[in-house]
């Protein structure tokens, strides 16, 4: 225990004192996130959008004045009947078509309940998404202004609806996604690079000529980096939640479990990374193009693997950050508890044994 | 009998580095392996600290068989790379203490074996191993390499690259220690350096070409060696080697060696040839041979 203190010591000591694991650790991931989220939240203006206005009346054209003299946006045309939905979507001239139902200001007195229809052109999910909302908002602001001066209170009921996209797959995606890639980054590639440093600077030959048994010396190599990466995922997630409006759905332990099932994954694949490496550029070579390039591309993060070709689709299973990315946003956005993510979970654990045992045994006691 | 090797080879890719090596060091012998480089030290000292594996022949340190006993072995020796291969972004005192723990003991336990290396670097302990100099970095190697009181020593090349008095300091370090009871098995491409050690083995392209007392090694020369000196050294080298009996010519600090091919070699003749050739300043006498010369006759 004591050697295993020692070692762990020596490990961080590595780690707090070189700027550039330092920024690798904490800098990117933060930078990272920031990016991605900053890039895909982005703002809309003079959105066109096409009215189909069933109702004509006051309180219709009072709301249509309004949405227009938003900033956010612009009334392209009016259509006449739903058959023209379809159509002007095709044209792509407009990005959402709002419907007011008849009898619209009928409704809003009697029954205090009139409905809009929000139909959005989700195949840029996030503009979808950012518009929806923002048509909601709009109302709800209009809602309360007729409210203030009535004593009953009237409501307007926007019904979305999502055209072509309709779960918004791709929303949230980057924070799993970030957290998959830094996750595997971390602990694979800074795990590899440590362990060939030694063999690349010669202490390696003196740890061998010791007392340390090698499970000893992975272990020691390892464990500081479970434990920054768990930082780490904290920290990706708290961004997510905090600065993104994430969804935590499901269960933290679970959460916290698979992580640290991935985190060990992506370890045990440093470790194999680094027996078969001799020096700290071959394995951040092997990292970046054999881990990095295929979680990006395979793992469904930026492309959906549904709309790959077979082949490709395929590969994309042998990748753990494909499996990871299915476990996180299960729980993440749908609150999927073990019984709905078991199988990944399966997948995850095997691929994890098989990486450790050929690890192990390819682990050289001697130089050569 | 601490180190036993018998008939020791070693290929990489079929280019064989050391050949059917065989020697003994007794227990607290301070044995040498001087030879150039590229002689297979290097590879001799990975195959008894059980970092390699021998092609052929067999070997124990400190009475462990090295394949077989390769644990016991690593719990027992102290090594010192060629190469330095401590922490350099840990400071002196971290780097002590982590080989301290490793081999499951503390500074303070065996701090007797290193005081006196020790005392030198302690001034800097605070100082991280990367911005030591030559000499320091080798102090603290040893003392790395001694914390867990080893049996058997190894020291591969540890003054290449150490100023010469540091280097001076690091033999006396070597001889207090094997007073203390370690066996040490060091090597050196320094020939100046073999005449410490107690019993040396000169070593070239994987062969082991004689072992003994470094004086012995000298008395067994036969040869009688000329120190020859004059103004134009090269000159002189080049004409030394035009002699019709010269057996063999070599630079040796600031004189040439001469060794002559005839017993009845007067250096009268030779000093009547050199000035004939236009040589100022001519100066030759009977020199001691040195472990240097007879390496180089060998």
């Amino acid at each position: 225990m004591k050697r295993f203190i020692g070692f762990v010591t020596k490990e961080f000591y590595h780690i707090f004192r070189d700027k550039r694991t330092m920024f690798i650790l904490f800098g990117m991931p933060i930078a990272q996130i920031m990016l991605f989220g900053f890039a895909i939240t982005n703002e809309i203006n003079n959105v066109n959008i096409a009215i189909l206005d069933k109702s004509k009346d006051n309180e219709t054209q009072k709301i249509i004045n309004k949405i227009g003299a938003s900033n956010y946006f612009k009334i392209n045309q009016e259509i006449t009947n739903e058959n023209q939905i379809e159509s002007v979507f095709k044209k792509g001239k407009v990005k959402a078509v709002l419907v007011f139902e008849k009898d619209f200001i009928k409704n809003m007195q009697t029954s205090k309940q009139a409905k809009v229809q929000v139909i959005t052109d989700a195949t840029d999910p996030n503009v979808a998404n950012t518009i929806s909302n923002y048509v909601n908002s709009i109302l709800q602001n209009y809602t309360q202004e007729i409210n203030k001066n009535n004593t009953t209170s009237h409501q307007i009921q926007t019904q979305i609806q999502l055209y072509y996209n309709p779960e918004l797959k791709s929303v949230f995606t980057f924070v799993p996604g970030v957290m998959t890639i830094i996750l595997m980054l971390v602990s694979a590639m800074m795990t590899s690079i440590s362990i060939t440093r030694e063999k690349e600077l010669g202490t390696m030959e003196v740890l061998l000529v010791s007392p340390l048994k090698p499970f000893q010396v992975i272990i020691g190599k390892v464990f500081p980096y479970i434990f920054l990466s768990i930082i780490n995922a904290t920290i990706i997630l708290l961004l997510g939640f905090f600065v993104f409006k994430m969804p935590v759905e499901g269960n933290l332990f679970l959460l916290a479990f698979e992580s640290i099932l991935f985190i060990t994954t992506a370890l045990s694949l440093g470790i194999l990374i680094s027996t078969v490496s001799h020096s700290q550029q071959t394995a951040m070579m092997l990292s970046l193009m054999g881990l990095m390039l295929p979680i990006i591309i395979l793992s469904g993060f930026i492309f959906p693997v549904s709309s790959m070709p077979l082949p490709l689709q395929i590969i994309s299973n042998i990748i753990p950050a494909k499996w990871f990315i299915i476990i996180i946003k299960a729980i993440l956005l749908k609150g999927a508890t073990l019984n709905v993510i078991w199988k990944e979970t399966l997948i995850l654990i095997g691929m994890t044994v098989f990486f450790i045992a050929v690890s192990v045994k390819k682990y050289k006691i001697r130089l050569e | 009998m601490s180190i036993q090797v018998q008939n020791i080879s070693k290929s990489y890719n079929k280019i064989k580095a050391i050949d059917a090596i065989s020697f003994e060091v007794n227990d607290g012998e301070l044995f040498g392996l001087i030879g150039p480089d590229g002689a297979g030290k290097t590879t001799i000292f990975r195959i008894l600290t059980t970092l390699l594996l021998a092609n052929e022949g067999s070997a124990s340190v400190a009475g462990f068989d090295i394949v077989k006993d390769y644990k016991a072995i690593r719990n027992s020796v102290g090594y010192m790379p060629g190469k330095f291969s401590l922490y350099q972004d840990l400071s002196v005192e971290e780097n002590l203490k982590f080989f301290a723990a490793i081999f499951g003991t503390t500074i303070e336990e065996n701090y007797d074996l290193i005081k006196d290396i020790y005392i030198q670097i302690e001034p800097y302990k605070t100082r991280r191993a990367r911005a030591l100099s030559g000499g320091m970095k080798q102090k603290l190697a040893l003392c790395c390499a001694l914390i867990h009181k080893p049996k058997v020593l190894f020291l591969d090349e540890p003054t290449t690259g150490v100023d010469p008095v540091s280097r001076k300091e690091f033999w006396e370090m070597l001889k207090r220690l094997q007073q203390k009871g370690i066996t040490i098995l060091v090597s050196t491409p320094y020939m100046d350096e073999a005449a410490l050690c107690d019993r040396i083995a000169l070593i070239q392209k994987g062969s082991i070409l004689k072992i003994d007392e470094p004086r012995n090694i000298i008395k067994d020369y036969q040869k009688i060696i000329y120190d020859v000196k004059a103004k134009n050294r090269h000159q002189l080298i080049l004409d030394l080697k035009k002699y019709p009996s010269q057996y063999s010519v070599f630079a040796f600090g600031e004189y040439i060696h001469y060794i002559d091919k005839n017993e009845d070699f007067n250096a009268a003749d030779l000093d009547n040839y050199l000035k004939k050739q236009l040589h100022t300043e001519i100066e030759i006498r009977i020199s001691n041979p040195t472990i240097e010369d007879v390496f180089m006759d060998l």
